[in-house]
């Protein structure tokens, strides 16, 4: 099921973290963990390797809890990134320290702070709309690129692209979302 | 410090899909720890994730994966983590965090050696076959770099000093984040030793025939 209101993931994240309310969190896990698992499918865990990954990801969510800034982005970007972060620890053995390093840094820079979390909804919102009325073939870029964690060399092999042209087509998908953006900003 | 040189586009998508190997994420990372609006680019890029996520096709978990996740948290072994932004703020280290496990807390302590007039080098190991390779030079005033093509993709993240070439000036903070179709000639400012991160996805191989001959023995 869809959540369609963000505010709700927002406020539950927040009860995890200020009340280690676990209610809250059954409502995160099944919202998340089906998501969750499925895109560790996507980039090539077996059926039993992405129950245990995702596992491992949600108990990361509620460890991590107190660090989710909502001023800083939606809930499902977060997630999102806790997710990434594990499939480069655990499926491709490298180490996703350098992304923490930066978060940690993005959490004490004081530039993000004075945005509000009105302000970050409209963002999220604004990202939605901008990914919805992309041309299809800079979409199946995206989702090949952010869920099925393919390089862009392996995605220009698949769809039997020029490189170059995988690149351009991101740098389009990405232009048009900054100019929604600016906007707001 | 003014930052005027930044990632690509296509690099911050990477970076924020996880799709760059570790010598590349340490360099992206080392510029967004020194800069805001690169930062702020890859917040974006994220939320590019979380609307896909949001609207994957669901996979079926286990029935009792939340019983088992609460099981888990009654050992008592996995307590929320706390926020402790301190020991960062209260650092006097000159080196980016994302590079201080890899090299120190102080450019001055790193080791170098020798590979060209003027030029010395401090290579970065990786640890993993065939991935790109990472390293640091650090070139004197007024020296330039000789020229080359590239064989690959090749990232440049300046930490002090500074250096000039056709793109610009290119002081501490800026990253050059070159293709492979790229040429060019840096040259070191005067003044100052530029000490810069590297990261290439091939040996860089020089253009002309002293350059050639002096490859082997520069590996720049
Ligand atoms: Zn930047
Ligand atoms: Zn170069």
């Amino acid at each position: 099921d869809r959540v369609d209101d963000p505010t709700l993931l927002k406020q539950a994240m927040v009860r995890v973290a200020k009340e280690q309310d676990r209610d809250a969190f059954h409502f995160l896990f099944s919202y998340f963990a089906p998501r969750v698992k499925a895109v560790l499918l996507k980039a090539g865990s077996s059926e039993s390797q992405a129950e245990d990954l995702m596992q491992d990801v949600m108990m990361t969510v509620w460890r991590k809890a107190k660090l989710y800034a909502p001023e800083r982005g939606s809930v499902n970007a977060w997630v999102f990134t806790v997710a990434r972060n594990a499939r480069i620890d655990l499926l491709r053995r490298a180490s996703s320290r350098p992304y923490d390093d930066v978060y940690e840094i993005e959490l004490e820079s004081d530039v993000a702070s004075g945005e509000d979390e009105m302000f970050e909804t409209e963002r999220a919102e604004r990202v939605s709309e901008a990914l919805a009325e992309l041309p299809e073939e800079q979409r199946q870029i995206i989702e090949l690129g952010f869920i099925e964690d393919m390089s862009q060399s392996e995605i220009a092999e698949k769809l039997d692209l020029p490189l170059g042209t995988v690149k351009s087509r991101m740098r389009l998908a990405y232009g048009k979302m900054k100019s929604k953006l600016e906007a707001v900003r | 410090m003014k930052t005027t040189h930044h990632l690509d586009e296509a690099t911050l998508l990477r970076y924020a899909s996880g799709d760059l190997d570790s010598a590349f994420t340490i360099v992206v990372a080392a510029h967004l720890a020194m800069c805001d609006e690169c930062r702020q680019a890859v917040r974006d890029a994220e939320e590019i994730g979380g609307h896909m996520m949001d609207h994957v096709d669901e996979a079926p978990v286990a029935s009792d994966a939340f019983e088992k996740l609460m099981a888990r948290l009654d050992t008592g072994e996995n307590e929320q983590i706390e926020v402790d932004l301190r020991k960062n703020a209260q650092s006097d280290s000159d080196v980016p965090l994302p590079l201080r496990e890899l090299i120190g807390e102080h450019l001055d302590d790193v080791s170098w050696r020798l590979v060209a007039p003027g030029v010395r080098k401090h290579e970065i190991r990786m640890g993993k076959k065939g991935e790109s390779f990472l390293y640091m030079l650090n070139i004197s005033p007024g020296m330039a770099v000789p020229e080359h093509g590239h064989g690959g993709a090749e990232m440049t993240l300046i930490l002090s000093g500074a250096y000039r070439d056709k793109l610009g000036v290119f002081g501490p903070g800026d990253v050059a984040d070159l293709d492979e179709h790229i040429e060019h000639q840096p040259i070191v400012e005067p003044g100052e030793a530029c000490i810069c991160l590297v990261a290439t996805e091939t040996p860089t191989r020089f253009k002309d025939l002293i350059s050639r001959l002096m490859q082997p023995f520069v590996r720049i």
